[in-house]
C-alpha cells in the first residue's frame, strides 16, 4: 500500500493494558497553568524508567474549567493503579501544589478513584478546610499565596500504552518534517498524548538486552548504521527513523491520534523524503491491541 | 392523573404524623389501601382517609394540598421520589431525608431539614426555629443535602450541622451556625445575633447584608480572595433560587475565622456584591 508515494507496511502497532487518569490543572494565567503542567508531566517518557508517561492534552478556556480559570488538561498513565496513585501524589505534590496559584481538579467523571487532595491535604497542618460542593469534596489547603484548591480525588479508567508508528524518511530534516507534522495533528485529537520529548522518540527499544540488568535496548533493526551488521529492516536510502508513541484512555482515542498522525506524515509524501510508516510489535503476543496500519488509512 | 394527591378536608384539632406518606412508603398500593393506613393524631389513632380526600395514582410524585400547619413529619427518611405541599407545613418537614425533592409552596414550621442526609428541599415561604439542626440530645445535625428557603428562617439554624448546603434568600434569626461542624449556610438577607457561636467548622456566606459585629471569639482575618467560591457558585447555577442568579465581580471577601473557643476553624465571609 502506498499513500502519496509513501510505502506503508503490512504491520500492526502492539498496545498494552494501562491506567490511566486526567488532570485539569488551572492557574491565575494561561502561563502559570501550563507551567505546573509542564513541571508536572517532566521525566515522564516511559514506564521504563519514570514510573509513569504523563503529557499535556491540551489547553482549555476559562469556561471549560471548573473553577473558571485558564487551564491545561494533562493524562498521567502507568501499568498498575498502585504506581499511578503514587506518581500521582508524588507528581501533584511536588509540581502543582507549589506552583503560583494553581489549583488542581479530576479529569474523569467516573471510575475507581485515586486520592488527590485526600493525602494532599495534610500539608496544610491542620489548617486545610473539606467543602462538598455540588456533590464533590474539595480540599483548601492554606498556602503563601492564598489557598491551593485541590479536589478529593481523581477517577482513574482503563487505558491503553504503547501504541506507535515509525517514520523511515530519507534524512534527518525529511523525518524530523514528519514527526513535527504528525505530532502537531496528533494533539488535536482529545484523550490521547505522545510521551517523549516533543511528542517523538529516537530511541525505539526492543525487549531485552545481551546485559543482564537491561530489560530493553537499542531497536538495532531500525537503526541505519548497523544495517550492515544486524538483521535490518531499512532498505537502502533510509538514513532516520524516528518513532511517535501513543498512550490514551481509549482504544479509539489511540486510534483516531494514530490516524490523525499517519495521514499527516503521509501528506508530505515520498517526495519530501517520508519514504515508509511502520509499527512496533512483538508478534502480537504480547500486547491485547491491535492497531494495524493500513486500515488505518484506507 | 399522573400523581398521587390527598387533600386535607379541614384543620386537625392536633398534630399528624405524616412520616408514613412518602412516595417509596405508597409505592405498589392503591388509593383505598392508601386511605386505610394509620395515622398518629394524638393520643388516638386514625387513618388517611379520615382527614384526606385520595386520589389519582401512586407514583413517584406525592401532592399534598393542605394548609398542612399541624402536618408534622412530611417526607420524613425519604430517599427518593418528590413531594409538593401545595400550602404550609408543620415541623419536622424532611426530618432524616436521604434523598428525593419534597417542595412547599409556603411555609414550614420547626426543625425543617433537621438530621437531614440528602436530596433537596425548598421551601417556598418562611421556615422556623433549628433548620437543618439536630434534633435536641442529638449532636448529628444535618449530613447532606440541599434546602433553599426562599423567605427567612427562625433562630439557631444549622445547629450542630455537619455537611450540606443551606440557602436563605431572606433573613435569619440568632445564633445561626451555632456549633456547626461543617457545611455551608449562605444568607441574602440580614442575621441576627451571635452567627457562628461555637462553630467548630463550616462556613457562613453572607452574600447580601454585612453580618452583625461577631463576638470577640472571632478573629478578623482581612480581606482576601477565596478561590472556592467561585466553585461554589457555579454549583448553585441551576438551583431553584435567587442565588442562582448571584454574581460577584471577584472572589475578594471579608473573613473572620472562630469560634477560637471551640478550635477555630470556621468562617463567617462577608461577599459583598
Amino acid at each position: 500500500m502506498r499513500v502519496n508515494g509513501v510505502a506503508i507496511d503490512d504491520t500492526f502497532a502492539e498496545a498494552f493494558a494501562m491506567r490511566g487518569t486526567r488532570l485539569i490543572i488551572t492557574a491565575h494565567n494561561l502561563a502559570w497553568a501550563r507551567q505546573a503542567a509542564v513541571s508536572m508531566t517532566g521525566f515522564a517518557t516511559s514506564v521504563i524508567g519514570c514510573g509513569c508517561e504523563a503529557g499535556i492534552e491540551r489547553e482549555l478556556a476559562p469556561a471549560q474549567t471548573p473553577d473558571g480559570r485558564p487551564g491545561v488538561s494533562v493524562l498521567l498513565f502507568a501499568t498498575s493503579s498502585a504506581e499511578l496513585g503514587k506518581q500521582l501524589e508524588r507528581r501533584v505534590g511536588q509540581c502543582v501544589l507549589t506552583s503560583p496559584t494553581s489549583a488542581v481538579f479530576g479529569g474523569i467523571e467516573s471510575g475507581r478513584p485515586l486520592p488527590l487532595g485526600k493525602t494532599l491535604r495534610y500539608f496544610g497542618d491542620g489548617h486545610q478546610i473539606s467543602k462538598v460542593i455540588g456533590g464533590k469534596r474539595y480540599w483548601r489547603v492554606p498556602v503563601m499565596d492564598g489557598e491551593f484548591i485541590a479536589e478529593d480525588t481523581a477517577a482513574m479508567s482503563d487505558a491503553i500504552g504503547g501504541g506507535n508508528f515509525l517514520i523511515l524518511a530519507a534524512g534527518t530534516d525529511a523525518a524530523l518534517a514528519a514527526a513535527e507534522a504528525a505530532v502537531e495533528a496528533m494533539r488535536q485529537v482529545p484523550g490521547a498524548i505522545m510521551p517523549f520529548p516533543g511528542g517523538v522518540v529516537r530511541s525505539g527499544s526492543k525487549v531485552g538486552s545481551k546485559y543482564k540488568t537491561l530489560i530493553a535496548s537499542t531497536n538495532d533493526a531500525y537503526c541505519p548504521t548497523l544495517r550492515a551488521s544486524v538483521d535490518s529492516e531499512l532498505d537502502v536510502g533510509v538514513e532516520c527513523v524516528l518513532e511517535i508513541v501513543i498512550d490514551g484512555l481509549t482504544e479509539s482515542a489511540v486510534r483516531d491520534s494514530m490516524r490523525a498522525g499517519l495521514r499527516a506524515a503521509c501528506g508530505l509524501g515520498s517526495a519530501a523524503g517520508v519514504l515508509r510508516l511502520s509499527a512496533g510489535n512483538y508478534g502480537g503476543k504480547l500486547g491485547k491491541f491491535h492497531f494495524p496500519l493500513q486500515p488505518l488509512l484506507a | 392523573m399522573s400523581h398521587l394527591a390527598l387533600r386535607l378536608r379541614g384543620q386537625p384539632p392536633f398534630r399528624l404524623d405524616l412520616s408514613v406518606l412518602t412516595p417509596e412508603r405508597l409505592a405498589g398500593m392503591s388509593a383505598e389501601a392508601i386511605a386505610r393506613l394509620p395515622l398518629s393524631h394524638g393520643r388516638r389513632a386514625s387513618s388517611v382517609g379520615e382527614w384526606f380526600d385520595v386520589r389519582g395514582s401512586v407514583g413517584p410524585r406525592l401532592v399534598i394540598e393542605a394548609d398542612g400547619s399541624k402536618l408534622d413529619r412530611i417526607g420524613a427518611g425519604m430517599s427518593d421520589g418528590e413531594v409538593r405541599v401545595e400550602g404550609n407545613a408543620g415541623a419536622y418537614l424532611g426530618i432524616g431525608m436521604r434523598g428525593g425533592r419534597i417542595e412547599v409552596s409556603g411555609r414550614a414550621d420547626a426543625f425543617a431539614a433537621c438530621s437531614m442526609v440528602g436530596g433537596t428541599l425548598k421551601i417556598g415561604g418562611d421556615a422556623g426555629d433549628f433548620l437543618g439542626a439536630a434534633l435536641p440530645g442529638e449532636h448529628k445535625g444535618m449530613r447532606g443535602g440541599t434546602v433553599i428557603v426562599s423567605g427567612s428562617i427562625g433562630d439557631r439554624a444549622g445547629d450542630h450541622m455537619r455537611r450540606g448546603l443551606v440557602l436563605v434568600e431572606g433573613d435569619c434569626g440568632s445564633y445561626c451556625g451555632a456549633r456547626m461542624q461543617g457545611g455551608t449556610i449562605a444568607l441574602l438577607g440580614r442575621a441576627g445575633a451571635r452567627p457562628g457561636y461555637a462553630m467548630r467548622r463550616g462556613t457562613l456566606l453572607f452574600a447580601g447584608e454585612a453580618p452583625p459585629a461577631p463576638g470577640a471569639s472571632f478573629n478578623d482575618a482581612g480581606e482576601l480572595p477565596l478561590g472556592f467560591l467561585v466553585l461554589l457558585l457555579r454549583s448553585w447555577g441551576g438551583l431553584p433560587s435567587r442565588f442562582a442568579r448571584l454574581q460577584r465581580p471577584s472572589t475578594r471577601v471579608r473573613r473572620w475565622i472562630g469560634d477560637l473557643g471551640f478550635g477555630g476553624q470556621g468562617e463567617l465571609i462577608q461577599w459583598p456584591g
